[in-house]
């Protein structure tokens, strides 16, 4: 039993412990515990009163023994009675034991809380400290209920002393913390501010945690916080090593309340006072000025101390993100760190360049160091800063280096470590989609991947290899013959059947022409993995041999013998063997007309965010992959989605037969869902499907308006609409999906559909930052006299939209009679602490009511006469600020939803439409005819449009609109 | 922080401080999780790894680990010294410290901690400050043998 007993020894209490150290196995350890929990029983319940050292004692020993792991059901009584003991150990260890076993006996909740609120009022400073302690160390609701509204008096008090305010600030942040609602500072707002001022470093150190949390929360009430915070660092960072004595840590000046007050700056955009601004900058500087200068000792604390705060002032220039020299003198010293002899420092330093990387300023001079990334890649032998390795190439990935990075990311894939593997697949193939300049590089990479790593494949992987190669036409033929090549391959990946056979199912005839993988060559290998794959491989093989049969017929004899075979058409699992015998029958009954048609190729999938992102979402947590949230032009273009939108509709009404392979790729909601056909814009079409003719402008959103500064209007009313939202409503008056806005922090894409005289519209608010975004709320509203024209119905949104999430809204739109303003959206949400308020104008127009009717040139002229009233035509000439391309013309005009009427016109230059509106009130036929003059210089071309409707207000408002587009 | 953790080389907890409510069951599977990933970790590792949701800080110091949950936003870098104040304290109070001190005195191990972190955050960094009050609290106890 060793000596040490310091302060009042409880001897039995140390033999007790010595003696459980004794026992050689856990059987005499649980003998020795039960012994003495029943001295313990015995001594509690005996006639004779205990005195307050034997109450402590066992109290003490219960505590231990639960400590050790074991249950405790009794002693809790004992224990609260120590706490009105007026000796302060006493007291001191009913405390530890209420902290440590508190249940929610209601009983005991009041005892303990009496004795709590006694401690409270009894002046005795060290006894309040014990009794703050324990309601932070419990707690509860219950102790929030009880004591929120009585601690900010302490904490405010001018007669507390300083070790009661600092116990009291952190005690109600805990209370905060678990009970938000119950804690009201109100009026204690500012006091609690002035903490910072105070001259005790200890109060300032105590009372900045419980700020920083307010602010962030309610960042308007406590803003006065940051020039307090500034001021307060300024001195710290200016101070000489000595100034603070006993809060100087290691020669660091109070490196724990600096990293603070640089965090509490944190729930803030950058000071508006220039003054306040430019000293806060001059302490940026220092600090990064001071990590230059040589060490003042040897000792690890001393670095760690001063490197705590240098990483925490990079984490605020980052937050900033508006000052491009710290920026990058930030990461001139990562830089350093990267190669630092201290692990410590190179992780650091990986894990703070992946936020810099995000960074306009910054990314270029992050790129610089990628060479000594891969090295650390390579040969860092602490996983968990190989780990941050990888995340940095990651994060640093654009197209310039995509190449290289993914090459490298795939060399270590096959040394890397099992834990990581399957979030490295994830990772490569992301970025080998993103990034892919040519396709025939993506099939590449994605097999590759297969062929290091097929285990940690995941569905998501190789589901989108598949979805890409069938919407790029210009890659099919290469993936047919790269598969091809990586079957013959002995032993190969399941997965790798998988797509193997799909593709060949899909593009096997691309590659037919050549005697080395003719068609039965193809069967032949895809059928020797056949026994070794799973059921649902065997169920995909089957599909892939019913489409050999149609695309290759010398085949069939052969494709049928293997599915009259016993192994399959009697096989033991339902599935195979109903398709067994339903492709079987299939090939021998229908005619090949019918089969061709049963058997078409797949139609390209609807455009959409990768699957794979999801999942590495939903692995990293939220925010990992923010960086990765794509504009919508890039997805636009990889998917095929934009320029095969028409051939989409037409496959997609095709595909409505029900085909056995519709479900080939076993993804249910990614097959095209069609019932109707597409061009009835039906809101039964998949929503996310590009179905009709407004696809061909989805994924074309390339004007400037991506660099405008996030609007920090800190009011509560909603913001006045963006200057640029007038435009931004212009550019969907002719198609109906994109981008509608984006800045920083928020990304909004759309996608709407009209029939008749409704509207169905789904807003998509990303969250392209990693962090969370509080408060989210979104209202439409329809001022003025929009509000009797137009019926919109919203429903709310979930008020967290966590970093690098996407979230969805429904609105539904009806019209009652025509109108001439949008519905304005405002969007409020808090990020970082900053209130965000955004108000944009929502693309409802009028022309998205218009049904097409298509009419004779005869009809046309018919009614553009009945038409002929001087209020019933607007007409406008215009300059041409685009090209004058036909084929724009022509979407732009269908875009708009009128029927493009050809051969009706005298003049072929000329374009005439017809459409009806479809208002609640009432129908409005409408008539159009753009006159070009399309041989004059460019520069001098001009249109003249011509509108005539039965209703004024109706002509001028498509007039207006129209004249915009061109 | 979310909780802090001292244990052995042999893997025995020998101090555990929760700063959020988490049930008995889940706090002795997460414990057991933890101290399996560090006690597998190397001598010239990063003393950060990235676990469940959270940022796990830890030291070794003689036979005994420290071992600290921090969130997202949190310091790591300060976070190791908040483990090496404590350490200190320790040091300071008992004079040299070794685990066995924290094992016959784990009460007092868990008042100063009480003393320099409350909810897991920082009351005090003088070491000054920390320390008289517990001397005090000691001077007012009758058992007094010191």
């Amino acid at each position: 039993m060793p000596a040490v007993s310091k302060g009042d020894g409880m001897r039995g209490l140390a033999v007790f412990i010595s003696d459980i150290r004794n026992c050689k196995s856990k059987e005499a350890e649980i003998k020795r515990i039960n012994k003495e929990l029943a001295n313990i029983r015995s001594k509690f319940k005996g006639d004779k009163a205990l005195d307050g050292y034997s109450k402590k004692k066992y109290v003490c020993k219960l505590l231990f023994i639960f400590l050790l792991g074991h249950d405790i059901d009794f002693g809790h009584m004992e224990a609260v009675n120590l706490l009105s003991s007026n000796k302060y150990t006493e007291k001191q260890i009913g405390y530890l034991f209420i902290s440590v076993l508190v249940n929610s006996n209601s009983e005991l909740i009041r005892l303990i809380n009496n004795a709590i609120k006694n401690d409270l009022s009894s002046r005795n400073p060290t006894f309040m400290c014990l009794a703050l302690h324990c309601i932070a160390n419990v707690g509860s609701r219950e102790m929030a209920e009880a004591f929120a509204g009585e601690i900010p008096r302490i904490l405010v008090a001018g007669d507390t002393m300083d070790s009661v305010k600092q116990s009291a600030a952190l005690c109600l942040l805990r209370l905060y913390k678990a009970s938000p609602d119950l804690v009201l500072m109100g009026e204690w707002t500012s006091r609690v501010v002035h903490l910072l001022n105070d001259q005790h470093m200890g109060v300032v150190t105590a009372a900045i945690s419980l700020i920083t949390c307010l602010s962030s929360k309610n960042p308007d009430e406590f803003k006065t916080c940051v020039s307090l915070a500034v001021s307060r660092l300024s001195r710290i960072v200016s101070s000489a090593s000595t100034d603070l004595q006993d809060y100087t840590y290691y020669f660091v000046p109070a490196p724990w309340l600096s990293c603070k007050l640089l965090r509490l700056l944190q729930c803030y955009p950058p000071p508006e006072d220039g003054a306040v601004k430019g000293r806060l900058v001059e302490c940026l500087e220092t600090i990064l000025n001071k990590a230059q200068e040589p060490p003042k000792s040897k000792k690890v604390q001393h670095s760690n101390a001063k490197n705590a705060i240098l990483f925490e002032a990079i984490s605020l220039i980052i937050h900033y993100d508006s000052e491009p020299n710290l920026l990058v003198r930030a990461c001139n010293q990562l830089g350093q760190f990267l190669q630092h002899r201290e692990t410590n420092l190179r992780y650091l330093a990986l894990e703070s360049m992946c936020t810099l990387a995000s960074s306009e300023f910054s990314h270029e001079a992050v790129k610089t160091h990628i060479e000594t990334v891969i090295n650390a890649l390579k040969t860092e032998r602490d996983v968990s800063v190989r780990q941050r390795a990888a995340d940095l190439l990651y994060a640093m990935c654009d197209r310039s280096n995509a190449k290289q990075i993914v090459a490298e990311m795939l060399s270590y894939l096959e040394t890397a470590d099992y834990s990581i593997r399957e979030e490295m697949v994830l990772k490569v193939a992301i970025l080998a989609e993103k990034y892919a300049v040519d396709y025939s590089w993506y099939v590449d990479t994605i097999l590759n991947l297969i062929r290091i790593a097929g285990d940690y494949v995941s569905e998501e992987v190789w589901y989108r290899v598949i979805q890409i190669v069938i919407n790029r036409d210009d890659v099919q033929g290469y993936a047919a013959k790269t598969v091809f090549e990586a079957l013959q391959a002995p032993a190969c990946h399941e997965n790798m059947v998988k797509v193997g056979g799909y593709i060949l199912g899909e593009f096997g005839n691309l590659i037919a022409g050549d005697p080395r993988s003719s068609p039965l060559v193809q069967f032949n290998l895809l059928h020797s993995k056949f026994h070794l794959c799973s059921v649902p491989t065997r169920a995909l093989l089957l599909s892939a041999y019913i489409k050999f049969i149609n695309l290759f017929p010398e085949t069939k004899a052969t494709i049928q013998e293997v599915l009259r075979s016993d192994s399959q058409i009697r096989n033991s699992d339902v599935e195979l063997q109903q398709r067994a015998v339903e492709y079987l029958k299939l090939s021998s009954i229908a005619s090949t007309d019918v089969l061709a048609t049963v058997l078409e190729e797949m139609p390209p999938f609807p455009e959409r965010e990768s699957s794979i992102l999801a999942k590495l979402k939903k692995k990293k947590g939220p925010g990992a992959v923010s960086v990765e949230l794509e504009d919508g032009k890039e997805r636009g273009e990889l998917n095929g989605g934009g320029d095969r939108g028409g051939d989409a509709a037409i496959a997609a009404s095709n595909a409505s037969t029900p085909s056995p392979s519709a479900d080939l790729l076993g993804l249910r909601s990614t097959a095209p869902v069609s019932g109707t056909t597409p061009s009835a814009g039906s809101l039964l079409v998949d929503v996310f499907s590009e179905a009709g003719p407004s696809a061909t402008s989805a994924g074309v959103n390339d004007d400037g308006f991506l660099s405008s500064a996030p609007p920090t209007v800190a009011s509560e009313d909603p913001a006045p609409p963006l200057p640029e939202s007038d435009e931004l409503l212009n550019k969907f008056v002719c198609k109906n999906n994109g981008v509608l806005f984006e800045n920083q922090l928020l990304q909004i894409g759309i996608k709407s559909e009209y029939r008749q005289n409704l509207g169905r519209m789904y807003l998509f608010y990303g969250n392209k930052t990693s962090v969370q975004f509080v408060s989210f709320n979104t209202t439409v509203s329809c001022p003025g006299e929009l509000q009797s024209q137009l019926n919109v119905q919203t429903k709310t949104v979930e008020p967290l939209v966590e970093g690098g999430a996407q979230v969805q809204q429904v609105i539904n739109i009806e019209c009652l009679t025509d109108f001439i303003d949008a519905p304005l959206l405002n969007i409020k949400f808090r990020y970082g602490g900053a209130l965000q308020n955004i108000s944009l104008k929502l693309p409802v127009t009028i022309n998205k009511f218009f049904q097409p009717t298509e009419m004779a040139a005869a009809d046309f002229f018919q009614r553009w006469k009945q038409l002929s009233q001087p209020q019933q035509e607007a007409q406008k000439i215009f300059k041409a600020s685009h090209g004058m391309d036909t084929e724009v013309l022509k979407a732009k005009l269908l875009g708009l939803g009128t029927a493009l009427l050809e051969n009706v016109d005298p003049n072929p230059e000329n374009y005439v439409c017809a459409g009806v509106i479809q208002t609640k009130a009432q129908q409005v036929g409408c008539l159009l005819r753009l006159e070009p003059n399309a041989q004059a210089q460019p520069g001098e071309q001009m249109y003249r449009l011509t509108l005539r409707s039965s209703k004024d207000t109706v002509s001028q408002r498509v007039c207006d609109l129209l004249a915009e587009q061109f | 922080m979310r909780f802090m953790l001292l244990f052995s080389r042999q893997g025995k907890l020998r101090l555990q401080k929760w700063y959020t409510a988490t049930a008995e069951r889940d706090k002795k599977k997460m414990v057991r999780e933890l101290m399996q990933v560090v006690l597998a970790r190397k001598p010239k590792m990063s003393s950060f790894l990235e676990w469940r949701d959270l940022k796990i800080v830890y030291k070794r110091y003689a036979s005994l680990y420290f071992c600290c949950a921090v969130e997202e936003q949190d310091n790591e870098l300060i976070t190791l010294e908040v483990i090496h104040r404590f350490v200190e304290l320790l040091d300071k109070y008992f004079g040299s410290v070794c685990e066995l001190d924290i094992i016959f005195n784990f009460e007092k191990a868990y008042f100063i901690l009480d003393e320099f972190l409350i909810g897991g955050e920082i009351q005090d960094t003088s070491k000054k400050s920390v320390l008289k009050a517990i001397e005090q609290a000691d001077l007012l106890s009758p058992y007094h043998t010191c």
